[in-house]
């Protein structure tokens, strides 16, 4: 997975919580940097690998992290009423959390909670 | 994942999952649905007349956004023939609204709009900032709420317009719908899920008067997603943050029960706006015997709940507690006033048997209570006022003498400290001076 390289983006708020709009990965900043799972040989990058990585970035600060994850069932889901687009495309058209990472995505996130 | 074709046009990559049927769509058909979807619900509601100056209150969120944009495009591809404003309120909180007007005033030239910005102390004569430092930040919410439930019509009777379009959505609906459901008050939720509500102009000789100032929400069926997704794929300049006076837990439950619902069942959104809906005739018919047909005009009064600004539900300590009282117990009035208004309105009997609640379903042709009640049953309340009337100081519509928010403004200005007494006395000059008579701020 070292060669492949795709951004995350926020939206619709989210940029807040994480302090900037868009993140490349990897990035050249180093207080950016997603801290990714080790892949055993032959495993690719998921989406849910990416959204673990996003959450860790938020460990420690409970009411942040549950605006963007939850996680009662031993495993992190999208807390409800944020959307993901990959390419703009929905991820329930995509695979959701077992999307593979493809190398020039574009991963974005989306709160649909903020004021009308 | 093999990439799936939209379902309309066959050709383009389906890219949005729609919410409500599950059916795949390109971009640019997911455009075109959106807004015939929207289209239809206008026309299919009478929402708008030809000639019909109309304002959109717009806060430069996502949804009032959309709003603009959809009815900039259809007004020229339909004809509507109407005139359409945008209208936004400045609270006057520092820092929270800077950057939503500057949205705003972007999205007024982008859309050719006229636009005009009024603040709570022009209205009012208090910023939210200066209500804060006056109430603390506990139940600043309450005034935040009842403020702005009169400010888009009162800012649209200033302007001569009288019709305001909200950008409700349908996920706030089935919020609302669900609160009241759970707070069990049938009454204010078939107020709320009604498309279209306005303050009746029996009562109003005033033809200027801001009591006369229609309200609709040509976004109600639409999905909160899909207006993100639109907003997206429009590429439209929106802005989004979050109150920084934060909703209250009640509304938040809510809201996170709807998006769990969604999860699950996507549709659910919609089938509570519409349980909703049919809740509401229900209500009504017993109410008056008018089928459900009124249902889609209903006064609107002090009743709609709005974004944080719910007085419900909220525990306060000390001064705020008592005011909260008051204003409940205005509600309790509020709620049977507004029903003796509404029978009054529609002409057929006075079935007013209930005067402890107002928050009970009526059932048609049963009397409730059983017999010791029956004498009473049909003699019209003599204890308390029947008619839907004017606030005395603002003239808004109110069923009491002194409406919310001027209850509100007299606790306020009771204790303004000195140097705030004469800012309040400019902010009156230039109010009058503005030709709006619509406070008599007292300052006793
Ligand atoms: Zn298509
Ligand atoms: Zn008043």
């Amino acid at each position: 997975m070292g060669n492949i390289k795709f951004s995350v983006e926020f939206s619709g708020g989210l940029q807040d919580l994480f302090g900037q709009k868009k993140i490349p990965i990897p990035s050249d900043k180093n207080e950016d940097q997603i801290q990714l799972p080790k892949l055993l040989p032959g495993e690719s990058l998921k989406l849910k690998h990416v959204i673990d990585g996003l959450a860790a970035k938020l460990k420690g600060r409970n009411a942040k992290l549950k605006l963007f994850v939850q996680g009662d069932k031993g495993f992190y889901e999208v807390t409800p009423g944020i959307l993901v687009l990959i390419n703009d495309s929905d991820w329930e058209l995509e695979g959701e959390y077992e999307y593979e990472i493809q190398s020039g995505d574009q991963v974005l996130f989306v709160s649909t909670l903020h004021g009308g | 994942m093999p990439p799936s074709p939209c379902v309309l046009c066959k050709t383009n990559r389906a890219v949005i999952l729609r919410p409500k049927d599950h059916s795949k769509l390109c971009k640019p058909c997911f455009l075109s649905v959106f807004e015939t979807e929207i289209h239809h619900t206008i026309t299919s509601n009478h929402l708008f007349q030809r000639g019909e100056k109309i304002a959109i209150g717009a806060s430069g969120g996502k949804d009032s956004t959309v709003l603009a944009s959809v009815l900039k495009t259809l007004n020229g591809r339909y004809d509507y023939g109407v005139e359409l404003v945008l209208l936004s309120i400045d609270e006057g909180i520092k820092g929270y609204r800077d950057d939503s007007l500057e949205t705003v005033k972007r999205n007024a030239k982008q859309y050719d709009m006229p636009l005009t910005i009024l603040g709570y102390d022009e209205l009012y004569g208090w910023t939210m900032d200066q209500v804060v430092e006056q109430v603390g930040k506990k139940g600043n919410c309450t005034y935040c709420g009842v403020f702005r439930r009169q400010a888009l019509d009162r800012g649209a009777a200033r302007l001569g317009v009288r019709h305001v379009v909200t950008g409700h959505n349908a996920d706030d609906v089935a919020e609302t719908v669900l609160m009241n459901l759970l707070r069990g008050d049938l009454p204010r939720l078939s107020r709320t899920t009604s498309i279209v509500t306005s303050t009746p102009s029996a009562i109003s000789t005033d033809p200027n008067s801001h009591t006369n100032i229609k309200r609709s929400k040509p976004l109600k069926y639409a999905y909160e997603k899909e207006i993100v997704l639109y907003a997206h794929h429009k590429n439209l300049d929106y802005f989004s943050t979050e109150c920084i006076y934060s909703p209250e837990a009640f509304r938040g439950s809510a809201r996170a029960l709807i998006k769990n619902l969604e999860r699950v069942r996507p549709s659910a959104i919609l089938d509570v706006v519409r349980s909703g809906e049919d809740m509401a005739k229900l209500v009504l018919s017993s109410d008056e015997g008018c089928e459900g047909a009124c249902a889609s005009t209903i006064p609107a009064a002090e009743e709609e709940v709005d974004g944080c600004g719910s007085v419900n539900g909220r525990s306060v300590g000390g001064e705020m507690a008592s005011m909260e009282q008051r204003l409940a117990q205005n509600e309790v009035v509020a709620e049977q006033d507004l029903e003796v208004e509404m029978t009054i309105n529609h002409g057929s009997g006075q079935r007013h048997d209930e005067h402890d609640s107002g928050t009970t379903l009526r059932k048609p042709g049963k009397k409730r209570g059983g017999k010791e009640k029956r004498g009473q049953a049909f003699l019209p309340k003599k204890t308390q006022k029947q008619v839907m009337g004017q606030c005395k100081k603002c003239g808004y519509l109110s069923s009491q003498e002194i409406c919310k928010a001027c209850v509100l403004l007299e606790g306020l200005n009771k204790s303004r400290p000195k140097n705030g007494i004469e800012l309040g006395y400019e902010a009156d000059t230039h109010r009058i001076a503005n030709g709006v008579n619509d406070l008599q701020m007292q300052v006793d």
